[in-house]
């Protein structure tokens, strides 16, 4: 099989200079249609409203994105149960607006964003990542967001800073998933997930807040939620309302319920198999064969350098 | 009977006619086929308690049919693996088999049941006679573990079906054990 792999950068993927100088013009435009959003769609989530935001070329995934109905309908978001068709028909429960997320914990400013601020604060860009689940599914999504590096740049995070725990709102009220049956509940909520601060920093983690050019669904992790590409789908937390810097591991949801199963680094990673299932290969969403599961989800150059040295088998 | 236990696969069919399968088409018939299988086999041991416990003789003429209806399923649950889902990868296939706990049971349970299936007529139970058919044929209780066993082991965190299907097994498997230690009283009592 051939893997293709894009770079980083191709020539002519650079924005072009005059569209770039003007920027703030397009973002205000973008920023406009957001202040529209809430007259449009006011006692139902945003899902569906659309959401402008321009293709940065440098990080395109060449496949074919995933049909919208299948990456809104099919989806592992335990807060609203552990069927995959639960998000999509419990969605609605969940109350977008108004939302704030605190970023806090070992930083020089500490600050509660607002989501609608963060929307006008930070440029939008569309970006089409892999999305490889830990189940050996995948997909491809044009996720629209802006790196999570520039939030946490506002906080001015301090060097004793090593990890970021992200925290996904709890409110069984909204999160049907969250009350437990008879039998107990499925995982310890809050829903917790971290990264090392290089991981963070990375410029292809993004925090997201559409898809497929539309506010991103409540299904999906709304009205903000982190996206991790080299790594197994459930580190990229979703419906986030606190994201805290620490000095020590977050220990995670996943740590949790099965930290033989569920690792803190959880890399996408084909030589490394789940304990009960292989990782070398994955269903694409869509398609009839199975493809080869790339190492780092097809991110290999881009983050490789950040595990230099590391047993990935003993730090899966 | 045929048509209840015909439903199942006339339902994938028409899903797949229609295309509702959803966006994991291999998962969902898998899945299905595979829950199909355990309920026809809790079914088909299902049918000696219930004459245990009314006292009827009924349930006994469909226990062939319905073990053959398991057998199908499974076989069927088998085929969608190596045909849809993995494609006939025999390497990978191999290397699950013999590593992953859940696929070893599961394709274990299967073996188990082909000579029940091949000793199903009423000829085969002649010449191997009664006893023996019968010794044999007691393969089905560990064919019926080994079966939830491997839903139990494949089900992810927070999923608690499993665990129905390992109560009613129990008490199907209870059951019987009840009724032999009676007879045994009853028998030592004569």
């Amino acid at each position: 099989m051939l893997i293709r792999r894009a770079p980083m950068f191709r020539a002519s993927e650079i924005t072009d200079e005059t569209l770039y100088l003007d920027r703030r013009s397009f973002i205000v435009g973008g920023a406009a249609a957001l202040a529209a959003l809430p007259a449009v769609a006011d006692a139902k989530a945003p899902t569906g409203a659309p959401l402008k935001a321009a293709r940065n070329g440098a990080f395109v995934n060449p496949d074919a994105p995933t049909k919208i109905e299948d990456a809104t309908t099919y989806n592992n978001f335990y807060e609203f149960g552990v069927d995959k068709g639960d998000p999509s028909r419990l969605g609605h429960t969940l109350k977008t607006r108004p939302w704030t997320v605190r970023v806090e914990g070992l930083v020089g400013k500490p600050k509660t964003f607002d989501i609608d601020d963060i929307l006008k604060t930070f440029p939008l860009e569309e970006r089409v990542y892999a999305l490889r689940c830990v189940e050996a599914w995948s997909m491809v999504i044009p996720w629209i967001g802006f790196p999570l590096s520039a939030l946490l740049k506002q906080v001015e995070p301090l060097g004793a800073a090593k990890f970021v725990e992200f925290v996904t709102l709890n409110d069984p009220q909204q999160f049907p998933g969250q009350k437990g049956g008879i039998f107990g509940g499925s995982l310890d909520w809050p829903y917790v997930e971290g990264l090392r601060v290089d991981e963070a920093m990375h410029p292809l983690t993004l925090i997201t807040v559409g898809m497929y050019g539309q506010v991103l669904p409540n299904q999906n992790g709304a009205p903000l939620r982190v996206i991790v590409p080299w790594k197994y789908g459930f580190k990229s937390g979703k419906s986030i309302v606190r994201i805290r810097l620490t000095a020590d591991r977050p220990k995670t949801s996943w740590e949790k319920a099965a930290s033989q199963e569920y690792g803190f680094y959880s890399n996408v990673n084909p030589e490394v198999s789940h304990p009960r299932w292989s990782q070398a290969t994955e269903r694409r969403i869509g398609e009839f064969r199975r493809r080869k599961t790339l190492m780092f989800n097809g991110y290999a150059d881009q983050v490789g350098s950040l595990y230099a040295g590391m047993d990935l088998k003993k730090n899966y | 009977m045929w048509l209840t236990g015909l439903a199942p696969v006339g339902y994938l069919l028409g899903c797949f006619a229609t295309g509702d399968l959803g966006s994991n088409p291999i998962e969902l018939v898998t899945r299905t086929l595979g829950d199909w299988t355990l309920r026809i086999l809790l079914a088909t041991l299902a049918l000696t308690p219930i004459r245990i416990l009314t006292g009827q003789a009924w349930p006994i003429a469909l226990r062939r049919l319905l073990g053959l209806f398991a057998f199908a399923y499974a076989t069927l649950h088998f085929a969608v693996w190596i045909v849809l889902d993995f494609f006939f990868d025999w390497e990978q296939m191999a290397a699950d088999v013999v590593k992953r706990p859940f696929i070893t049971v599961g394709v274990t349970g299967l073996v188990l049941l082909a000579p029940l299936a091949a000793t199903s007529t009423a000829g085969t139970i002649k010449r191997l006679g009664a006893r023996r058919w019968r010794q044999l044929h007691r393969l089905v209780y560990v064919a019926a573990v080994l079966g939830v066993l491997h839903y139990l082991w494949l089900a992810k965190v927070g999923v608690r079906t499993p665990w129905i299907y390992v109560a009613v097994l129990a008490v199907l498997l209870g059951v019987r054990v009840v009724d032999a230690l009676r007879r045994r009283a009853r028998h030592a009592r004569l």
